[in-house]
C-alpha cells in the first residue's frame, strides 16, 4: 500500500512537472522575432479564422497573448542575469527596433545676416585652431574666451598715443570698447533670433500691442520727431500739442550765491519787459468809464423831464462817444478804439 | 536751494504784480541791502544774502526754511501766493479792501468776503484784481481776489461774494504743518 502511494505520489509528481515544463513550453508553427531590449515580442503566425470563431474570442486571445508572453519571458530568462538587492535582474541588450520620432522634425533655421552676406559673397569658413601662441605669456592660450592670448583690455602698461586728450583714461577707454562690442554683439544675435522666428521689434518705441500706454506712445512720438536733421526744431506741432518738457537733458541752474547785482539786473529787465507787454488801455476800465457816464447822464435826464431827456440822450450819446474815443486816443493804446478817431 | 529760472521768476512776478503791480521793484532793488529769492523743494524764499551764505551751511534735506516763504510752485509749475508773503504785500498793495469787524472772523476761518461784511474798497478796483484785506483799524487780514469792480460793488445784493479768500492771517494757525 505504501508503496503504491509512494509511486502514485512519484507518479503525480511527474505529472505535474510535465505539466509544468508543458506551460512552460509552448510550441509554434514559427518562431517569434524578439528584440529583447524593447522587450518586445512579434508573433507572426497565421490566425487560423476557425480557430477564432470555434472558441469564445476572449478565452482565445488570452490564450495566444499569454503563449507569446511566456515566450518572451523565457527569452528574458536566458539574458545573464544579477541581483540587485534581493531581486534577480535580467541586463537587457541595446533595443533593436528605431522607435518613431515623438515630435515633427525642427524645421531649417534661416540663415543669419553673415551667412546671408557670406553665401552672397562666397565666403567659406576657414577652420581655426582653438589655441594660439602667446608672446608674452610664452605658453598656448586660448583664440576666445577665459584668459584669451592677446587680452588688449589686460595690459599693465599703455602708451598714451600723440593725438590723444592726455587725461584721458587709456584703460577705461578700452574696457568701454570691449563692453561696448559685447553689446552690439549680443544685440545682433537677438536680431538674428527675432528674424528667425519672426517676432516683430520695435525699432525704437512701440512694440505691437493692442492697446498702448499714454506715455509709450507720447515718448514714441518725442523719439520720431527727434529723429530729424535738425532734432526736430523745425517740426510741426498739432494745435493742441504742447512744447516737450526737454526729457532727457540735465537742467542747469544759476549758482547759488551768483553776482547779486547782476541777478538784480535781470529782474528788473524782466520786469520793464512785463511792464512794456501789458496793455495801457484795459477795455474793462473803458467800458466802466462808459457805464459811469452813462448813469450820470440817465440821473441827469430824468431830473429834466422826458422831452429833455429824448433830446439830450442823442446828443449826450454823441457826446459820449466823443468823449470816451478821445479819451481812448489819449491813453494811446486800445484795441479796439484805435480806428476811430479819425472819422468824427 | 537754487536760483529762480527765467520761467519761474517770471511766474512769480506776474503773481506778484496781481497784487502790488509795479512796487515788485522795491522789493527786487532795496536800499537797506542786497535781498533775493531762492528756491528750495518748490518754495520760493525771499532772504537777505546774508542769510543766504549762512544757510549754506546745511545740507538739501535739512533745511526746512530759510527767510521768509513767498509761496510754492506747484506739480504743474504754477506759482501759489502763501500768507506768509503777507508782510511784503500789505505795504506795497495797489488795491485794499476794509472788512467790517463783524464779517472778519469770518473771513478769518477761510470764507469769502460778502457785500454785507465789505466796509471800504479802493476805488477803479477791476474784477478778479487782486486785493489785500484789512480789518477797519488797519490790520492786515489776508489777501484775496475782487469778484466785482468797484462800480458793480455798489450795485449788488448783500448777500452776494464781492471778495474771493486766497489766505487769511488764520492759516498759520489752521495750516501749521505744510506753511513750513
Amino acid at each position: 500500500m505504501a508503496a503504491c502511494s509512494v509511486e502514485e505520489l512519484l507518479a503525480k509528481a511527474e505529472q505535474e512537472e510535465a505539466e509544468k515544463l508543458k506551460t512552460i513550453s509552448v510550441q509554434k508553427e514559427l518562431d517569434l522575432d524578439f528584440d529583447v531590449g524593447n522587450l518586445l515580442a512579434c508573433d507572426k503566425n497565421r490566425i487560423e479564422s476557425r480557430d477564432f470563431k470555434e472558441q469564445k474570442k476572449e478565452d482565445f486571445l488570452r490564450a495566444l497573448a499569454r503563449d507569446n508572453t511566456q515566450l518572451l519571458i523565457n527569452e528574458i530568462w536566458k539574458l545573464p542575469t544579477e541581483r540587485v538587492e534581493e531581486a534577480i535582474v535580467a541586463k537587457l541588450p541595446e533595443p533593436a527596433t528605431r522607435l518613431p520620432r515623438e515630435k515633427p522634425p525642427p524645421k531649417p533655421k534661416p540663415p543669419t545676416k553673415w551667412e546671408q552676406f557670406a553665401k552672397l559673397k562666397g565666403i567659406q569658413k576657414k577652420k581655426k585652431t582653438n589655441m594660439v601662441w602667446d608672446e608674452t605669456a610664452k605658453e598656448w592660450r586660448r583664440r576666445w574666451g577665459y584668459k584669451r592670448a592677446n587680452d588688449d583690455t589686460k595690459d599693465w602698461l599703455i602708451e598714451v598715443p600723440q593725438t590723444s586728450d592726455p587725461n584721458e583714461d587709456q584703460f577705461a577707454k578700452r574696457v568701454q570698447a570691449k563692453k561696448e562690442r559685447v553689446a552690439k554683439n549680443e544685440f545682433n544675435r537677438l536680431k538674428n533670433i527675432a528674424r528667425a522666428q519672426k517676432i516683430k521689434t520695435p525699432g525704437v518705441g512701440l512694440l505691437p500691442r493692442p492697446k498702448q500706454s499714454k506715455d509709450e506712445l507720447s515718448r514714441a512720438v518725442s523719439v520720431a520727431k527727434t529723429s530729424t536733421a535738425s532734432a526736430g526744431r523745425f517740426q510741426d506741432r498739432l494745435p493742441k500739442e504742447k512744447p516737450p518738457k526737454n526729457a532727457g537733458k540735465r537742467r542747469k541752474f544759476e549758482p547759488l550765491i551768483g553776482d547779486f547785482s547782476s541777478e538784480k539786473q535781470k529782474q528788473l529787465e524782466l520786469l520793464k519787459v512785463m511792464d512794456s507787454k501789458r496793455p495801457k488801455l484795459d477795455i474793462t476800465k473803458a467800458v466802466n468809464k462808459q457805464m459811469r457816464e452813462e448813469d450820470r447822464e440817465e440821473a441827469a435826464s430824468k431830473k429834466k423831464g422826458r422831452k429833455g431827456g429824448a433830446a439830450g440822450r442823442p446828443k449826450g450819446k454823441g457826446g459820449k462817444g466823443k468823449g470816451g474815443r478821445a479819451g481812448g486816443g489819449k491813453a494811446g493804446g486800445g484795441g479796439k478804439r484805435r480806428g476811430k478817431p479819425g472819422k468824427r | 536751494m537754487r536760483p529762480l529760472t527765467d520761467e519761474e521768476t517770471k511766474a512769480m512776478f506776474e503773481k506778484l504784480s496781481k497784487y502790488i503791480g509795479e512796487n515788485i521793484k522795491l522789493l527786487v532793488d532795496r536800499p537797506d541791502g542786497t535781498y533775493c529769492f531762492r528756491l528750495h523743494h518748490d518754495r520760493v524764499y525771499y532772504m537777505s544774502e546774508k542769510i543766504l551764505k549762512l544757510a549754506t551751511n546745511f545740507s538739501r534735506d535739512k533745511l526746512i526754511s530759510v527767510g521768509t516763504c513767498f509761496g510754492k510752485f506747484t506739480k504743474t509749475q504754477k506759482f501759489r501766493l502763501h500768507i506768509t508773503a503777507l508782510d511784503f504785500l500789505a505795504p506795497y498793495a495797489k488795491f485794499k479792501v476794509w472788512v467790517k469787524p463783524g464779517a472778519e472772523q469770518s473771513f478769518l476761518y477761510g470764507n469769502h468776503v460778502l457785500k454785507s461784511g465789505l466796509g471800504r474798497i479802493t476805488e477803479n478796483t477791476m474784477q478778479y484784481q487782486g486785493v489785500v484785506v484789512y480789518s477797519m483799524a488797519d490790520v492786515p487780514l489776508g489777501f484775496g481776489v475782487a469778484a466785482k469792480t468797484t462800480q458793480e460793488c455798489r450795485r449788488v445784493d448783500p448777500l452776494s461774494i464781492v471778495v474771493f479768500h486766497q489766505a487769511d492771517v488764520g492759516e498759520f494757525i489752521r495750516n501749521e504743518d505744510t506753511l513750513t
